[in-house]
């Protein structure tokens, strides 16, 4: 009888990720969007526009700059911010290294990866954002999928797994002391092949560097790893040329590549559909032990 | 036939999604189970198994534990059981599916409550050599109480009674006159082998007497389209859109998401708990302008008349209007390890709203195991499921849980620590 009033699955997951983050705007004072320029923060911006318009999506954008980029990253960012109106808050990594807040690991794995925890905390704390919003998925990662959408976090910005809040139905609770935040997480629900064919439906513009281009790499640990200035070779390594694209962006000492010749939308979603591994096996952050990442979410990571 | 030669990798766009519900506890198969799911239709990646049989191995286990893949918490992993809700995803080219994995034993019954909550059908496991246990009743009734539509019986471990149809039937009998009891709509009982995968994904041939659907097929085919209440429109304010630009200077806009019912452009409505009335200019999505807005679609609604709304207010039609009211009557299900201080005050959360509230009366308790209701002992201690009069500061508009879940379910939280303490779910 109301088979005509139906969402589909990806209208479905729309819909819940704007009631979210309508929520995260109603129910907090100074939110943010926590954006890496990677695709998933791209489909959580482009879900706030939707959830606001015709307003401005009301809260910044805030971007931790590890000073290991992707040039690609900070251009797209940058035109992103510029086509929105909405203000961007940079944090550095560097200027936490150059005052001693962070220190620099050392060796041939070494990565900022861990060491954006110090410039998230901080940069919260500066801009006293009491909601960070960010497009962590329950299906990427076992600890993830035991998150909730609004994930309280304490005064030190840490995570307790074992006492988190329940949450039930779409009922969520923002209560909160003085110098506590929460991290929401709109898209919890959406699986990589659901962002994918999302972006394909939506047309959103996404960096380049998720589509098949020639580029200096090594292969380390069963990825291409980008040539960059920050590479250190292992004895043994060489530099190769490759036809090649990314499925996750991250800092660019620590994101692997795969060799595709995924070049349009189109392609990747086919390529993402037929894959047998996940999107963050080419993570070697997340390859330091079976629970590398609820240790760093403890300690106050995406 | 094996099922993975048969998957489609065109991408999957026009499906629909089915959110349900496991709880089990250890050796119920559960794992086993999801495994088998996750694993027949192509979602555990190679990196991830790979990640298991090392994990399986340095244990010392001879099996691949896919359990290993369900707990994700360090305590978890350490002590080999499920706490906490987890939330797992796969999808065939006919539907995707959230499973809300939840642990089964007494103690964790507020993370079971959780993962229900959300839940459009049930998954209950039953021991083909046990029959109906206590825990059985006990995932029932809650998948009854927070009004699960659909409950799928597995009569799990029928290699282990010789696919004996006599045994299946029997279960099928108990289950039945215990369930006659509850308030469940649509039950169904598949007899299986989660280990072997009889009847999971494909029919079993070890049991041809059994001739209803596998438990994939089910999940793909049950009518969900009827879930949401499609009868009272209900749209819960949750802000208000101004966008303040010379283009839009005298744009307001109601978002929020539609709770029940059918809303269109030209409706009569009525603002509560004011009373003001206006009718619906348009419907607004990024998107354009909808003829048509329905549970669980989010949009912007814009009246003809320049009436103070807020959130938390909710937009109703004329002609059917939800209770507002002070005094509710609701089951709460008690989540903090702390029972209710005497005489507390709460926030209470419903909808887009929120009020105080103090719990006035405890009118019983329940039992979960044997959903006798207890009189005597109105003590709430975490985990206890208790009827309760509550009243509030302001007026509550809400329906009754079993017309409408969403309108119809609220939250408490302790005014002090900020924990949500209790889950209800309102009667009449």
């Amino acid at each position: 009888m109301y088979n005509k009033y139906y969402l589909n699955h990806l209208q479905e997951l729309e819909s819940e990720a704007i009631y979210v983050i309508r929520e995260v705007a109603a129910q907090f004072d100074r939110p943010a969007i926590l954006f890496s320029g990677g695709k998933d923060s791209i489909v959580v911006t482009h879900l706030a526009k939707k959830a606001f318009w015709p307003s401005k999506i009301p809260m910044p954008l805030i971007h931790i700059d590890t000073g290991h980029n992707f040039a690609e990253t900070i251009a797209f960012r940058d035109q992103l911010v510029a086509d929105l109106g909405v203000q961007l808050i940079v944090g550095s990594v560097q200027k936490a290294i150059d005052n001693g807040r962070a220190v620099e690991e050392e060796g041939l794995n070494a990565s900022r990866n861990e060491l954006q925890i110090v410039t998230l905390l901080d940069t919260i704390e500066e801009h006293k954002i009491d909601a960070a919003m960010g497009g962590a998925r329950r299906d990427e990662e076992k600890s993830r999928a035991k998150e909730r959408f609004f994930s309280h976090r304490d005064e030190f910005g840490q995570w307790s797994p074992k006492n988190q809040r329940p949450e039930l139905w779409n009922i969520f609770n923002g209560h909160k002391r003085m110098g506590e935040h929460f991290r929401v997480f709109p898209i919890s629900n959406w699986t990589e092949m659901d962002v994918w064919n999302y972006i394909m439906q939506e047309n959103i513009p996404i960096p380049s560097l998720y589509f098949s281009h020639y580029r200096e790499a090594i292969y380390r640990d069963g990825a291409w790893l980008p040539n960059s200035e920050f590479l250190v070779l292992k004895p043994g390594e060489t530099i190769e040329y490759k036809y090649m694209r990314f499925r996750t962006l991250g800092d660019i000492t620590i994101t692997g590549g795969i060799e595709s010749d995924a070049d349009t939308l189109e392609k990747i979603v086919r390529e993402v559909s037929a894959t047998r591994s996940t999107e963050r096996g080419n993570r070697s952050d997340d390859k330091r032990s079976d629970t590398s990442m609820e240790d760093r979410k403890r300690q106050g990571y995406f | 036939m094996d099922y993975n030669t048969s998957i489609d990798t065109t991408p999957l766009t026009n499906i629909e999604l089915l959110r349900f519900a496991t709880a089990g506890s250890v050796d119920d198969g559960k794992s086993t189970l999801i495994g088998r799911l996750l694993y027949d239709s192509k979602s555990i990646f190679e990196d991830q198994m790979e990640a298991v049989k090392l994990s399986s191995e340095r244990k010392g286990l001879a099996h691949v534990d896919l359990s290993l893949l369900t707990d994700g918490l360090r305590s978890e992993r350490e002590q080999g059981i499920t706490i906490d809700v987890a939330y797992r995803y796969f999808a065939t080219p006919k539907r995707k599916f959230i499973i809300a994995d939840t642990p089964g034993h007494i103690q964790y019954t507020r993370n079971m409550v959780t993962g229900a909550s959300t839940a459009n059908l049930a998954l209950v496991l039953v021991d083909a050599r046990h029959g109906v246990i206590e825990q059985t009743c006990r995932h029932s009734f809650i998948a009854s109480l927070l009004m699960i539509p659909h409950v799928i019986v597995c009569v799990n471990k029928m290699d282990l009674v010789d696919y004996d149809s006599r045994t299946f039937n029997k279960v099928v009998e108990q289950y039945h006159d215990f369930a006659s009891k509850l308030d469940i709509k649509d039950v169904r009982y598949i007899p299986i082998s989660a280990l072997n995968g009889d009847n999971v994904v494909n029919h079993s041939e070890n049991m041809p007497w059994y001739r209803g659907a596998s438990l994939l097929d089910t999940l793909e085919t049950i009518h969900i389209g009827s879930d949401y209440n499609h009868l009272d429109a209900r749209f819960p304010v949750q802000t208000i859109i101004r966008p303040h630009a010379n283009e839009y200077h005298d744009y307001r806009g109601y978002a929020g998401r539609i709770a029940g019912g059918i809303f269109r452009p030209g409706d009569n409505i009525t603002v509560l708990p004011s009373g003001f009335t206006s009718k619906i200019k348009s419907i607004d999505t990024f998107a354009g302008p909808v003829e048509e807005a329905f549970p669980p679609m989010s949009v912007s609604m814009r009246l003809e008349d320049d009436i103070d709304v807020s959130r938390g207010d909710m937009i109703v039609k004329n002609n059917n209007q939800p209770e507002v009211g002070q005094d509710i009557d609701a089951v709460l299900c008690w989540m903090s390890a702390k029972g209710p201080r005497p005489g507390a005050k709460y926030y209470l959360k419903s909808t887009t709203n929120e009020v105080m509230a103090m719990i006035k009366e405890v009118i019983y308790k329940i039992d979960i195991n044997t959903m006798q209701r207890l009189e005597e002992d109105k003590e709430i201690k975490m985990n206890d499921m208790a009827r309760v009069k509550m009243r509030t500061t302001q007026p509550l508009i809400y329906d009754e849980y079993r017309r409408n879940r969403i309108t119809g379910s609220l939250i408490l939280v302790d005014e002090y620590t900020n924990e949500t303490v209790a889950a209800g779910t309102i009667r009449a």
